[in-house]
């Protein structure tokens, strides 16, 4: 029996498991829309922006661990998301998205509402594809949610022409995928697991450095079971908080340009550097001649164009993070030479010393009483919500603010547009992971600049019934970029006042949520709780210390130890 | 450092602007680059020199191992290979260096493929370097246009049995 191309990817969506898309209709996918009108397993969420159909793909992909999918049509409709789709490339998310194409007669005609969005989104996506051949659609499809998921994960963008959907085909039987040029490695090679083992048995001062592969690799138990195992201190990236619990007594925050002072100083003077899953971004290395010095280093990645970048490594393992971490675990419950008790005994005087570190610049911020501190508002939040929130955010201070003081101790709570940087990630996001997750709690930590990029999905949020929390640290100001050039440009305050912005309060009621604003440290804890205990979405506005801004800071080119502190 | 590297990919549409794509996105030159179908016509073999340090070479070659359509990468550098290139070049040819002209050409064994009462225009192969020296002696002379089609390499057999 022949189907349409339309009800054919409906087929496909449910064999891959997905129950809920995030996209926005157009001429050139009114024939799939039609289909999904009539899908009952499958929730599709009307956003009003396509940025935000990623951004929501994205979280979401983040809190279930698999594949988020966009659906977009042509033109106007692809080019909205490419923002969404390189934050994903470079935070390597899963995720699949479809865009309309004009019909394939048009193409390269110049057609209304025509784009080349394979030439445009082929460095960022992991792969992409134009289906012109009805009958490849559903194998393409197949290996497209097969790229996404494995290796090292990442978005796969599948462009339809309209004819193509509305071709008639046959639906071929599912097969296991087997492709000639793709193979990613997930276990690793015994010898250098063998080497790295060794390598941590002679370290007197190890640390383990954990980024974003030990979430996306389900790896954060192996990761704990061996820094508690070998007493190694963690410090993760922005990626990989949650990936080792933040308030354990190995635990050094995050590292880098807004990292804990002892993490960077632990970085610097160590003598063996454990990477699980992170890429050595300049954000984290900063000066790149001045980062770890000492140390020998080991890193764990399943990308092989990670390894030796940025950073010459002398240990090189290209695995799954779990795989290997796991292989490393049993080595040492295997190895005669190691004994736990005296590896502890060994670590005492490095971890002595970091807590001598710690206790010298712990991470604060200067308390007041008149005037609310970002801080505090993310520390309130965390308290009042036992730490168990999903936390989004959007980007710049509040971004740090939240990776700072919002202790993760589980994995997929935190989502961040880490590598691209993209403000106006967190509030979409937030309506994704709530998607994914309707029981728990969702907060957007955002800025009042940042918020505005996407504001529009208040209306997505109210008509999915998404409770979501959006606590804006309002200072009337671009705060990240004020704060460099009142450090680096004379506080020469060039176009980061917002000097009109809107009552979010009204704003909040104008979509019919409730909006609660603090202005006072009084103020802060009686406005979360009474968020917390509506079922309506919220925006909270905190009213905050205008020029506060995120210490430590490693300014841009110098070496990690060069920290401005609070 | 010159490399050339040997890449056997999956022979679609928009293949070739996945490699150059990758090589202008992250900032890594191509001196030459020459693509063709393989026996097998879904595999296409892409030659391509490149310059630069050890570091920027192995990240060349792990970012296009890393595109879903490369079957293999191969520096060529790293093993015992043929490299081969072939030229067109239109040389100045007056009556007082037709002679010059056709002597030169012998000694580099090109021949030539077409002729005017004031030029030559000759076909050449060789590697890099012969290519090379052709063109510096042929430059004073007067060397009107010039044709590369970048180099190809071929791993050598194995000589014992």
């Amino acid at each position: 029996m022949k189907i349409t191309g339309a009800q054919a990817i409906m087929k496909c969506l449910k064999e891959q498991n997905v129950r809920v898309i995030f996209g926005f209709p157009g001429g050139a996918v009114i024939d799939l829309y039609d289909e999904i009108m009539r899908n009952e397993e499958l929730t599709h969420v009307l956003v009003r922006h396509e940025q935000a159909a990623v951004h929501a793909a994205d979280a979401y992909a983040r809190v279930i661990g698999d594949v988020g999918v966009a659906l977009v049509t042509s033109g106007p409709g692809a080019t909205n998301t490419v923002t969404g789709i390189a934050s994903a490339y470079l935070d390597s998310i899963p995720m699949v998205v479809f865009t309309g194409q004009v019909p394939t007669a048009l193409i390269g005609n110049d057609a209304f509402q025509e784009v080349d969005i394979v030439g445009i989104t082929r460095p960022c996506t992991k792969h992409n594809y134009l289906v012109k051949d009805p009958n490849e659609l559903v194998a393409t499809i197949r290996e497209a949610f097969h790229i996404a998921r494995t290796g090292r994960p990442g978005p796969v963008l599948i462009d339809l022409p309209k004819d193509v959907v509305a071709a008639k085909i046959t639906f071929p039987e599912e097969k296991p995928i087997k492709m000639r040029t793709y193979r990613p490695t997930y276990e690793p090679h015994p010898g250098q697991i063998e080497k790295a083992c060794q390598a941590m048995l002679a370290a007197k001062k190890p640390v383990l450095y954990v980024g974003g592969g030990v979430i996306a690799a389900n790896a954060n138990e192996e990761v704990t079971e061996l820094a508690r195992k070998l007493s190694i201190p963690v410090t993760m990236t922005l990626m990989g908080l949650g990936g080792f619990p933040g308030t354990d007594n190995l635990s050094m925050g995050m590292l880098g340009m807004h990292g804990t002072y002892y993490a960077n100083m632990a970085v610097a003077e160590c003598d063996l550097l454990i990477a699980v899953g992170a890429r050595f971004d300049d954000r984290v290395t900063g000066r790149i001649d001045a980062f770890a010095p000492e140390a020998e280093i080991i890193h764990i990645d399943i990308d092989p164009s990670s390894i030796s970048k940025n950073v010459e490594v002398d240990i090189p393992i290209v695995a799954d993070c779990r795989h290997a971490v796991a292989a490393m675990n049993s080595w040492f419950n295997r190895s005669k030479e190691f004994n736990a008790d005296k590896t502890a005994k060994k670590h005492e005087p490095w971890l002595e010393k970091i807590r001598g570190w710690k206790s010298k610049h712990p991470l604060g911020y200067v308390e007041e009483t008149d005037v609310i501190k970002p801080q505090f508002v993310v520390q309130k939040l965390h308290e009042l919500t036992g730490g168990d929130a999903i936390i989004t955010t959007e980007v710049g201070q509040n971004q740090m603010w939240a990776a700072q003081f919002y202790h993760f101790n589980k994995p997929r709570a935190f989502m961040t547009s880490g590598g691209l940087g993209v403000m106006g990630y967190g509030f979409p996001a937030a309506i994704g992971a709530q998607m994914a997750a309707p029981d728990r709690v969702v907060i957007d930590i955002a800025g009042d600049g940042s918020i505005q990029m996407n504001i529009q999905e208040l209306a997505t949020a109210r008509q999915y019934h998404c409770p979501v929390k959006i606590a804006i640290l309002n200072n009337n100001y671009l705060g990240m970029v004020r704060q460099w050039q009142e450090l680096f440009y004379d506080k020469r305050y060039s176009s980061t006042t917002l000097d009109v912005a809107p009552d979010f309060v009204a704003l909040a009621q104008a979509y019919g949520a409730v909006g609660l604003r603090a202005t006072k440290p009084s103020e802060v804890e009686p406005v979360i709780r009474e968020a917390l205990a509506t079922d309506n979405l919220v925006i909270m506005d905190f009213v905050i210390s205008r020029e506060e801004g995120v210490y430590p800071m490693v300014p841009a080119g110098k070496a990690t130890t060069e920290m401005l502190l609070v | 450092m010159k490399h050339t590297i040997s890449v056997l990919l999956q022979n679609k549409p928009g293949v070739l602007s996945r490699v150059t794509g990758l090589f202008s996105g992250r900032g890594f030159n191509i001196e030459s680059l020459a693509v063709n179908r393989t026996l097998d016509p879904e595999v296409s073999c892409l030659t391509l020199v490149t310059a630069g340090p050890e570091s920027i070479i192995e990240q060349i070659t792990k970012q296009l191992h890393k595109l879903i359509d490369v079957i293999k990468v191969t520096d060529m550098s790293e093993i015992e290979c043929v490299e081969r290139e072939m030229v067109l070049i239109r040389v100045k040819a007056v009556d007082a260096t037709r002679a010059e002209v056709l002597r030169v050409i012998d000694i580099f064994r090109g021949k030539v493929v077409d002729v005017s009462p004031k030029s030559y225009a000759i076909e050449l192969t060789g590697n890099d370097e012969k290519i090379q020296a052709v063109i510096d002696i042929l430059k004073p002379i007067g060397i009107q246009e010039i044709v590369r089609t970048g180099t190809i390499a071929m791993a050598r057999a194995k000589k014992t049995a």
